[in-house]
């Protein structure tokens, strides 16, 4: 009887005991801006407004945007570490979405696509916060063109992070020739995996249920 | 294998050798194999017997103490309703009784008055004088007869004599109504008596009514005192009546303990924050839960206080003073949480909206933030079941009591059921060993029938020669 009691209450309490893994999500969406692609960012409003719609308290989230030199916290739109409470959050995400709002209104377009700088940021970002979950978004056409004197020739360190790319809409010269757009996802999917990244492209923003 | 088969050129004669020496060996040692076979089948039969007499006893100390729970529990019962029974007479008795004597006087005074009324109204009032005819009759013979002077004196007469019969009648008439008068006075003293007796009719009867509930409560009672097997069945059968009817009250409790659980665990998020954990389970979650347990416990205090419950008997012992406190103690918690809850649940609708609101504006559903006309009713009627439930729930303490005290009972019983049938089970594997023993001896001897047939011939033979010998002799 005792011996029942005494296994009863160390199964108790191993099931008190505080588990310390973060089940925290952190998201880091960058916006390419280069180009034509300006054009898109509507579309990349609505996938915030998902995102956040996903997000619950504790997340992270930030929003930069793709420009000549990404590598910079200057080049972040909105971020946002939702807190514990549930008003607040909610406080929090309409706050987000109305800065997304005002920063697609008043978008310029940037002449360089700086990608690895932008993915360096968001690998800090990620990092610095500390979350059980790291996801990076590229809303771009994976199409990287540097300002000269730009050093991107460096491997970025994505073990645990998930990389998405979305919307990665086919250039005029793709049309030509498919292959530099298979070439380039192929690059891209390359780059991440080589570094212990999860790598996965959603062209259809109707099914972005397997979003997060 | 191949080495047995090979012990001669020609496998079969081989074979043959073998089963032959085979049999041998086990004619050979057959009467050791039975004593062995039957004593190992011995030994498990009368394990299994000891065994199940063994569970036998524990079953009958099981019924005995099953017996002894059960009428303790019962009589302890019917203690409390005797006891009921005599506080209602006391206190119906000790009513009556302190009225008695305002009864007896109002009585008395009413008959009194009854009596005087009656009396005054016995005086009858005088009659008009009967010889008036007589006198009419006279005056009407001057009329008749010529006789002018004896008329004018009989008249006179007769107008002095209507006269006279004109006040006698008036004064019948008075006196008349004066008797209706007071009779009529009677009238409400009557009705008191009536209702008076009425009353003390009720009360008698109320008396007698209760007198013969605890008379019939009295020989149940006694009934359990001398454990007498009626009244154990009756026991036992009502305590299974009691233990399902809890549990399924209980269970009622507990949905209305889970909606509790609902309304307000949402908002204690807000309190708590929403993420963190305790164990596997949300902090939020556990405080919601907690805040019901503990209510649940006030509940279950203040019963005990109101003495409606007994299952803490420190409680019902305490002094009657510091029950009344501890009543009005647990009363105020029980309010403050309960209208805390209230203050949650409309917290957790303020949310809700604020969350949909949220959710809308994500979906870019400007014009669905709108709130409902009618959502107060909502509102409403959570804050009324945040506040409500509390209180209902305090009341689980009862169906608690009857569900713990029926449980021993029923556990006991089950446990009877367990220990006969596990004897059952042993008895019969005691058997079944036993017989196997026997089966095992049959089968050890089928591969023997060649040498045991060869012996049964043979003894037949020795007896039939010692049968000769004797008949030759």
């Amino acid at each position: 009887m005792k011996k029942s009691i005494l296994i009863a209450l160390c199964g108790l309490l191993a099931s008190c005991s505080t588990d310390t893994t973060p089940r925290n999500k952190g998201v880091y969406m960058l916006l390419d801006t280069s180009g034509t692609y300006a054009e898109e960012l509507t579309k990349a409003e609505q996938i915030i407004r998902f995102t956040l719609s996903r997000l619950d308290a504790t997340d992270s989230f930030a929003v930069a945007r793709i420009d000549t030199g990404s590598f910079s916290e200057k080049d972040i739109v909105a971020k946002a570490s939702f807190d514990d409470r549930p008003s607040a959050v909610n406080r929090q995400k309409r706050l987000f979405a109305q800065q997304v709002s005002d920063f697609v209104e008043s978008a310029d377009p940037s002449p360089y696509t700086d990608i690895t700088g932008g993915l360096l940021q968001a690998v800090e970002f990620l990092n610095e916060k500390g979350t059980g979950i790291k996801t990076i978004l590229i809303f771009s056409d994976l199409k990287e063109d540097l300002e000269a004197g730009y050093i991107r020739d460096i491997d970025v360190e994505l073990e645990g992070f998930e990389v998405i790319a979305l919307n990665v809409t086919k250039l005029r010269s793709d049309n030509i020739d498919p292959r530099e757009y298979l070439g380039r996802l192929e690059e891209w999917q390359g780059r991440v995996e080589k570094t212990g990244g999860e790598w996965r492209v959603i062209n259809d923003l109707d099914g972005l249920e397997n979003l997060l | 294998m191949s080495f047995m088969l090979g012990i001669t050129p020609w496998p079969v004669l081989s074979a043959t050798l073998w089963i032959i020496l085979i049999v041998a060996a086990l004619y050979l040692i057959r009467g050791t194999a039975h004593k062995t076979i039957q004593a190992a089948a011995n030994g498990l039969h009368r394990s299994f017997k000891i065994a199940s007499k063994a569970v036998t006893r524990s079953e009958k100390n099981l019924a005995v103490r099953n017996r002894d729970v059960l009428l303790a529990a019962g009589r302890e019962a019917k203690e409390r309703i005797i006891e009921r029974e005599f506080d209602r007479i006391n206190e119906t008795v000790r009513k009556d009784l302190a009225n008695y004597s305002a009864l007896h006087r109002s009585l008395s005074e009413s008959i009194g008055r009854i009596e005087k009324d009656h009396q005054e109204a016995v005086d009858v009032p005088p009659d008009p004088p009967g010889w008036v005819k007589a006198v009419e009759a006279v005056a009407e013979m001057d009329a008749k007869e010529g006789r002018a002077h004896i008329g004018s004196i009989l008249s006179d007469i007769h107008k002095s004599l209507i006269k006279a019969h004109k006040e006698a009648m008036g004064a019948y008439h008075v006196a008349s109504a004066k008797r209706h008068k007071l009779l009529r006075h009677m009238r409400p003293d009557w009705r008191k008596i009536q209702q008076t007796l009425a009353a003390v009719g009720k009360n008698v009867d109320s008396l007698l009514s209760r007198s013969v509930t605890i008379d019939r409560h009295m020989q149940e009672y006694e009934d359990i005192v001398h454990g007498q097997d009626r009244a154990v069945s009756v026991l036992s059968s009502s305590s299974l009546v009691n233990f399902f009817v809890s549990a399924f009250v209980l269970c009622i409790a507990i949905g209305g303990a889970t909606i509790n659980f609902s309304l307000i665990a949402r908002p204690m998020a807000e309190m708590v924050g929403g993420t963190s954990l305790l164990g596997n389970f949300r902090t939020a979650d556990i405080a919601a839960l907690v805040i019901i347990l503990v209510e649940i416990s006030m509940g279950l205090f203040l019963m005990e206080s109101l003495r409606i419950t007994r299952l803490f008997p420190v409680i019902g012992a305490l002094p009657d003073k510091t029950r009344v406190r501890m009543i009005w103690i647990t009363f105020s918690i029980l309010f403050l949480l309960a209208s805390v809850e209230a203050g949650l649940a409309y917290m957790r609708e303020v949310l809700l909206h604020d969350e949909l609101a949220t959710s809308a504006l994500l979906r870019g559903e400007m014009g669905a933030t709108a709130t409902g006309e009618y959502m107060w009713i909502t509102t409403a009627a959570q804050m009324g079941m945040g506040f409500i439930l509390p209180f209902a729930l305090t009341f689980v303490a009862i169906p608690l009591e009857t569900f713990v005290h029926s449980l021993r009972t029923v556990v006991g019983l089950i446990g009877l059921s367990f220990l006969r049938a596990l004897s059952l089970v042993l008895r019969l594997l005691g058997n079944v060993f036993l017989y196997l023993g026997v089966l095992l001896k049959q089968l050890y001897d089928i591969p023997l029938f060649v040498p045991l047939w060869l012996e049964e011939r043979m003894a037949s033979r020795a007896n039939d020669d010692a049968l000769m010998g004797r008949v030759g002799q």
